[in-house]
């Protein structure tokens, strides 16, 4: 095939990315676009196979063949609320792609200055994304500690590896040989510097840095395309670049944070919230039944505990007889809520709850205090009041799904410990708040037997 | 003049993609995500000419390493996701 036919299938690939990210903005026709996406790729890979560059194909079909079976049952065996850990795993077999692509282009003859710039910029991007995305699916899978690393003198280790790389990637650039120290060097610190870039940053802030490194994992794509100047790598990593840049601003603005603030600082270091004091009003599920079965009205607010508790299924039993008792059924789901945007969703749309009840926190917020019952199922900051009413508390200043303002608020905890941030919550101890107090999903099934029995 | 060229094109995405993406309901941010790795293993495409082109043993290791990983994302990204929207259904039935 000719260098201009090639370019022009990269084109319709380029359409076909496009019009797919298109369809994915409404769940109706997504799944329409997400196939539509995986023609334009397809067109992608089997042109490239056709062009005269390629000569041999003895390694390309060794290494697609594993790459794919990989891929395949990785994608069918994933549980949905591993696709944290999994979404991890993929930016960062994303991030060692192009830090490869990027290394090979070096045997590249007649390389400029500035594709040795590019492919700098490849090895460094791609290198800080593999390595930080196996931290942040270290942290997420807790093989790992999950909360925060931090240590005396971070940000002068810090300071002085970036310089380091600064250093080490200028001598590159100006001597671009392969297998030189310097070249070594920017390997090797690109990938110690994804491992501190992520270890300050604790387990409640994961949704940041998982849209994070999805955005480097994009650009490390463009980066790489430059360094072998191919149109459709750039295209492609540029919208994977946006989307993850996009998500990662939703997410700081849904906890009232900076991405500096996220990044450099470890979480609940500065502030300690005022300790409420209270009485909290613990009641059991017959009591939950009879308030429940009066209620016209009746939204669920979902946290990761529910995804820990696997509580999803019953929720949506649940939900159902509530919604045949004659309630208004919906669930309330903050940007924040889970281990990364979305999450919630994902876990209660397996658990068959139609996407239409699935409401934002800006819709739900206005008709709260309407609502006759809000049930919080391991959720914990996203609805705490302190981030309205404490200037102490260090969420404050974080939007919230105000539930207190729920004509009745059930709170479904395992017991009293401090949620995952350590922050005390004042809405334990509301005026309307009734805690039900066990495992989640034992205490959803036993509402569920007073209502069939 | 090249460089310039891809510039612009880089720009332009950009730009797109922030128009695009930011109509994506907070509902479908997870599959967004997914296939957002699906898509970024476009760099297959890099990786299958630096492994198929005979430039040495070394380039062609490498490039059949970022195939692997490439193809791992690509398949994986675009099956979850295909997975996880299929799950996704309005109130009475249908998707």
């Amino acid at each position: 095939m000719s260098e201009q036919l090639i370019n022009l299938a990269y084109i319709v690939a380029a359409i076909l990315f496009i019009y797919g990210l298109k369809q994915l903005g409404s769940p109706a026709t997504a799944r329409r676009g997400n196939l539509l996406s995986s023609v334009g790729m397809l067109i992608a890979i089997v042109v490239t196979l056709l062009s005269k560059q390629i000569l041999e194909f003895e390694w390309i079909i060794g290494a697609a063949a594993a790459g794919a079976l990989i891929g395949f049952f990785a994608a069918r065996l994933v549980a949905m609320t591993s696709m944290p850990e999994m979404v991890a795993l993929f930016n960062g077999s994303g991030g060692i792609a192009s830090l490869l692509v990027g290394w090979a282009a070096l045997y590249n003859v007649g390389n400029t200055t500035f594709t040795v710039v590019t492919i700098f910029l490849s090895i460094l991007i791609g290198g800080v994304t593999f390595s930080g995305s196996l931290v942040a699916w270290g942290k997420l899978s807790e093989v790992m500690p999950s909360k925060a690393i931090v240590f005396a003198g971070q940000r002068v280790v810090n300071g002085a590896l970036l310089i380091a790389i600064v250093t080490a990637g200028v001598m590159f650039c100006m001597d671009p040989t392969i297998m030189s120290y310097e070249f070594m060097a920017v390997v090797v610190l690109s990938l110690i510097l994804g491992v501190m870039v992520v270890i300050p940053i604790g387990g409640a802030d994961m949704p940041v840095v998982i849209s994070l490194l999805n955005a480097y994992s994009g650009l490390a794509a463009c980066a790489a395309g430059f360094a072998i100047n191919n149109n459709i790598l750039i295209v492609a990593g540029s919208l994977v670049g946006a989307a993850g840049m996009i998500l990662t601003n939703i997410m700081c603005k849904a906890m009232n944070r900076s991405l500096a603030n996220v990044l450099f600082s470890g979480f609940g270091a500065v502030k300690t919230a005022t300790k409420v004091e209270g009485e909290v009003k613990p009641i059991v599920a017959e009591d939950a039944y009879l308030i429940l079965e009066a209620a016209s009205s009746v939204t669920f607010v979902p946290g990761y505990g529910m995804a820990v508790a696997q509580a999803q299924h019953v929720v949506r039993e649940l939900g159902e007889l509530l919604e045949a008792n004659g309630a208004d059924v919906s669930y309330a789901v903050h940007p924040v809520a889970g281990r990364m945007p979305g999450h919630m969703n994902v876990l209660l749309a397996e658990a068959n709850v139609p996407y239409d009840q699935l409401v934002e926190m800006d819709d739900i917020n206005p008709r709260i205090k309407n609502i006759d019952v809000a049930v919080v199922i391991g959720a914990n900051d996203v609805v705490n009041p302190a981030a309205r009413n404490d200037e102490n508390s260090p969420i404050y200043g974080m939007p919230i799904i105000n539930v207190d303002h729920a004509r009745t608020v059930f709170v479904l905890k395992r017991s009293m410990a401090a949620g995952f941030s350590g922050v005390d919550n004042p809405l334990f101890f509301g005026e309307n708040t009734r805690m039900l107090f066990g495992d989640a999903k034992a205490s959803i099934s036993a509402v569920i037997a007073q209502f069939k029995g | 003049m090249e460089a310039i060229f891809l510039a612009f094109i880089l720009m332009l995405s950009m730009f797109l993609g922030f128009e695009l993406i930011s109509k994506v309901p907070a509902t479908l941010h997870t599959p967004l995500m997914s296939g957002a790795n699906a898509i970024s293993g476009i760099t297959i495409v890099g990786a299958l000419l630096s492994a198929g082109s005979g430039q040495g043993a070394m380039a062609t290791w490498l490039g059949a390493a970022a195939v692997a990983f490439a193809t791992v994302n690509v398949v994986g990204g675009y099956m979850v996701t295909d997975r996880m929207l299929a799950m996704f259904r309005k109130k009475d039935g249908g998707a």
